[in-house]
């Protein structure tokens, strides 16, 4: 049951999108800055293999220039 | 209901992303985080209990237990960002060893007792000790930690009551020489501006000011401005190498004490290069020459009262000859030029500027001067009281403005005004319904002389709130003597065993912030209300609520005739009685419920962000400024001298000792320390060395140091290059591990004015173990 926070950075002008296609997405929670373009992605998977298909969603994603981990958890 | 640990995990991986981003983003705000995972948690608001910044917290409960803490978004002080204490503070109220009943030494034991039975013995203990040493002998010390209310019902106890001005608190330790600055200065205590002067000053000056570590949420917001506006510079000016420093765009590090002469050398340049805002000195300045060779108060009994005399402005010239920034370059060590530059950034009509300090400036034996001094810059060329410009003490207590300075919990106060005015015993004798008879015109002892009173016998029976003296008094080997002597009885309100406690004839269980209803008032004179969060363990009750009851079985129910439901609001609209005017009028408690804090004045449901102008403070009369808090409505320019400190390194205590703050840690470490996160981080105190005297001493990084003084010793692990650099000859010493009482070495010598001891200067040498 892994958990995940990462701050994720848009594409330049893309942050509204980006919540949007984050919001999207199984598994994720979204929390925009107010006043800065970077918004809070909290990800809380049931198991690996969902952890992994949600990791190649991410990939996918193209108003998401970049995600930088900032808490990681697995029951492991 | 409650939280899963699944939940719990989840608001662990917001937290760090919210402190991850602060550090990246300073000011970031997540306004949306309520929304986030809250997984059944209710957020209750309160502000944050550890600094004298006055962050905005939301507080989230789960049943009956707080279980985590973000920033308030609509807390303008903090918008929504805490620092490393803020994020772990609910964390305080669960530590293992929490006092929760009351303890009473019999036999040499502490004795688990009913909680009723404890405060009968307070009372009959004060009662017999006034009976048999009379009223000056019991004594209350209590903190900028007390919630506003432990400060009124003490005030009203002691002063009104029983008649004694045997009241002080801790705030003598680290405010005083800030409210004789603002008085001497001003004729009224406070800050004039605010927090949003962070957002418009082009320059910030930190005087002697770790803020980096001390107010980190204030230093973020002074980054912000920065990173959004290219021209702001911070000027670090400090007597060791700190976060702050390094954060600044320059450092200039001065040698111990001189920065009065520093002070005093930037007001002759601003005259020199005819910078001199004229319009406004000659509308609303006045100069003034006090006492000089002034003395430190190391001994007994001393007495020092100094006296005003009016001079002009061309005694004021003459008086700064002897600040030439040559001058003064040899006797501080900063170089001229950057005297110049300093002087220049005053100077400069189109620099918005604002001067920050903490305790450098108030721990001082001439802190109520050098106060006046940077007063002097601003007033020069008129930068004052505006957006963006203005002198701005910070606190370093929740409530030491709110509770010690405004409701007047120090031996010489009263709620409005001094124990000394007939006027002010009228009012107070009147709202407390008490014969005027009963309040002292005289006042006793402040906290230094009152700790000497206990070790003399003066004082025999004295009530500590909210505060651990026997770590934080210097010279701490006499007081902590004079405290354990046999004869006198200790009463100690606590939440965890501290080295205070344990000179205590009586422990009585305290509540937390969180858990009772209480006000803090910040730096900026932000009152803040917080209601009960969370329940109150075993016996452990509210401060104000242990006083009223010790009162009531002295006799006194008429004065304290309040429910246990309604204390708190009854107290509080009794109390603002004393400030009901344009000058200090408090907000309302539905309206302090209701918001993040308020600032007072609060006039027609208006805060006052700048005080003495009359564009923004109804107090001010006319059209410009106003300063109405003295006689000539002025606000007064001191002739204040260079003064050597009590005591300076010589042959055999070559170093200067400093001690301090760190960021983790609040003061005593009492609370920080247990809570595992902040313990882990810094889990000893240590003493810093500059890598060249280590060199030359043979002392490595981690190995035993004794930093003796001829006061007392401390052996302890060196910190070479760490987060602070002192210069060559310094050493600094964090005082929150109560395992090294740092303390025991320092002196108890004082600002004379203040009596605020300094804390940042005597003499030590360094022994390798």
């Amino acid at each position: 049951m892994p958990v995940f926070s990462y701050l994720a950075y848009p594409v330049s002008g893309s942050k509204a999108q980006l919540v949007r296609d984050l919001a999207a997405l199984d598994f994720c929670e979204v929390t925009p800055a107010e006043n800065e373009e970077v918004l809070i992605l909290v990800t809380d998977t049931p198991d690996e293999k969902t952890e992994k298909k949600l990791q190649e969603k991410l990939k996918t994603i193209k108003s998401l220039e970049s995600l930088g981990m900032t808490f990681g958890h697995t029951d492991q | 209901m409650d939280i899963t640990r699944r939940d719990f995990i989840k608001s662990a991986a917001m937290q760090s992303a919210v402190a991850s981003a602060a550090v990246l983003f300073p000011g970031i705000s997540f306004g949306a985080w309520k929304t986030v995972g809250s997984g059944g948690i209710e957020w209750k608001k309160t502000p944050c209990r550890f600094c004298g910044t006055g962050c905005g917290l939301l507080v989230g409960v789960s049943g009956e237990r707080a279980v985590a803490v973000k920033g308030d978004p609509n807390c303008t002080v903090n918008k929504g960002l805490c620092c490393v204490k803020g994020y772990h503070s609910v964390q305080i109220l669960y530590g293992n060893d929490r006092i929760t009943k009351a303890l009473v030494r019999r036999n040499g034991k502490m004795v688990e007792t009913p909680l009723n039975e404890a405060l009968d013995l307070v009372a009959s203990k004060m009662q017999e000790t006034i009976k048999s040493h009379g009223k000056d002998a019991v004594a209350m010390y209590g903190s900028g930690q007390w919630s506003i209310t432990d400060g009124y019902v003490s005030s009203k106890l002691f002063k009104g009551c029983i008649g004694t001005n045997n009241l002080e608190a801790n705030a003598r330790l680290c405010m005083a020489s800030a409210v004789t600055g603002f008085l001497t200065s001003f004729g009224m205590d406070e800050p004039m501006g605010s927090y949003d002067d962070l957002d418009h000053a082009d320059v910030f000056i930190t005087w002697g000011n770790n803020m980096a570590e001390m107010h980190p949420v204030l230093f973020s917001r002074m980054l912000a401005n920065r990173k959004a506006k290219n021209h702001v510079k911070i000027i670090d000016f400090a007597t060791r190498t700190t976060r702050t420093s390094q954060a600044s765009d320059k450092s200039i590090l001065f040698k111990p004490q001189t920065d009065l002469a520093v002070a005093n050398a930037i007001c002759y340049e601003i005259i020199r290069n005819d910078w001199v805002n004229w319009d406004f000195v000659n509308k609303h300045v006045s100069f003034h020459k006090g006492k000089t060779n002034i003395g430190y108060g190391t001994q007994d009994h001393f007495k020092f009262k100094d006296k005003a005399e009016t001079v002009d402005f061309e005694a004021y010239k003459a008086f700064l000859e002897d600040y030439t920034p040559e001058k003064v370059e040899k006797l501080s060590g900063v170089p001229a030029k950057d005297i110049k530059y300093l002087a220049a950034l005053y100077g400069d009509p189109d620099q918005k500027i604002v001067s920050y300090w903490c305790m450098g400036m108030n721990q001082h034996t001439r802190g109520t001067w050098i106060n006046n001094l940077v007063y002097n810059c601003h007033l020069l060329v008129g930068k004052i009281s505006q957006p963006g410009n203005g002198p701005f003490s910070l606190t370093g207590q929740p409530s030491a403005c709110g509770t010690v300075r405004e409701v007047g919990t120090l031996t010489h106060k009263l709620p409005k005004g001094v124990v000394m005015k007939e006027g002010a015993r009228k009012l107070a004798a009147k709202i407390w319904d008490v014969p005027v008879e009963n309040i002292d015109p005289k006042p006793t002892y402040h906290t230094v002389e009152m700790f000497r009173a206990l070790d003399r016998g003066d004082i025999r029976f004295m009530w500590i709130q909210v505060t651990n003296p026997m770590v934080t008094m210097p010279n701490l080997n006499r007081y902590r003597d004079g405290a354990e002597k046999d004869d006198r009885f200790i009463v100690v309100s606590e939440i965890y065993p501290t080295p205070t406690s344990d000179v205590a004839d009586v422990i009585l269980p305290a509540a937390l912030w969180i858990e009772r209803e209480g006000f803090f008032g910040n730096s900026e004179r932000r009152t803040q209300h917080n209601e009960q969060i969370v329940p109150m363990p075993g016996d452990c009750m509210s401060n104000t609520w242990q006083i009223i009851e010790v009162a009531r079985r002295m006799g006194f129910e008429k004065q304290f005739p309040w429910s246990e439901e309604t204390y708190i609001e009854d107290c509080w609209n009794e109390y603002t009685q004393f400030h009901d005017n344009p000058k200090h009028r408090m907000a309302p408690y539905n309206d302090l419920k209701a918001k993040s804090g308020i600032v007072w004045p609060y006039v027609n449901g208006i805060e006052t962000k700048w005080r003495y102008n009359a564009k923004y403070d109804p107090a001010a009369e006319g059209d410009s400024f106003d300063f109405y808090g003295k006689p000539d409505r002025r606000a007064w320019i001191w002739l204040r001298p260079y003064e050597p400190p009590a005591e300076s390194p010589d042959s055999e205590y070559p170093f200067w000792l400093n001690t301090g703050r760190i960021l983790e840690h609040w003061h005593t470490g009492s609370m920080t320390r247990r809570v595992p996160v902040l313990h882990r981080a810094v889990p000893e105190a240590y003493v810093e060395i500059n890598p060249d005297d280590a060199d030359h001493l043979g002392i490595t990084n981690g190995s035993k140091v004794k930093v003796s003084s001829r006061r007392g010793s401390v052996t302890m692990k060196a910190s070479i290059n760490g987060r602070g650099r002192p210069p060559r000859g310094m050493v600094f010493v964090p005082f929150f591990d109560e395992s090294y009482l740092i303390n025991e070495a320092t002196l108890d010598a004082f600002c004379p004015i203040s009596k605020q001891p300094d804390y940042k200067k005597c003499a030590v040498k360094l022994e390798r173990v």
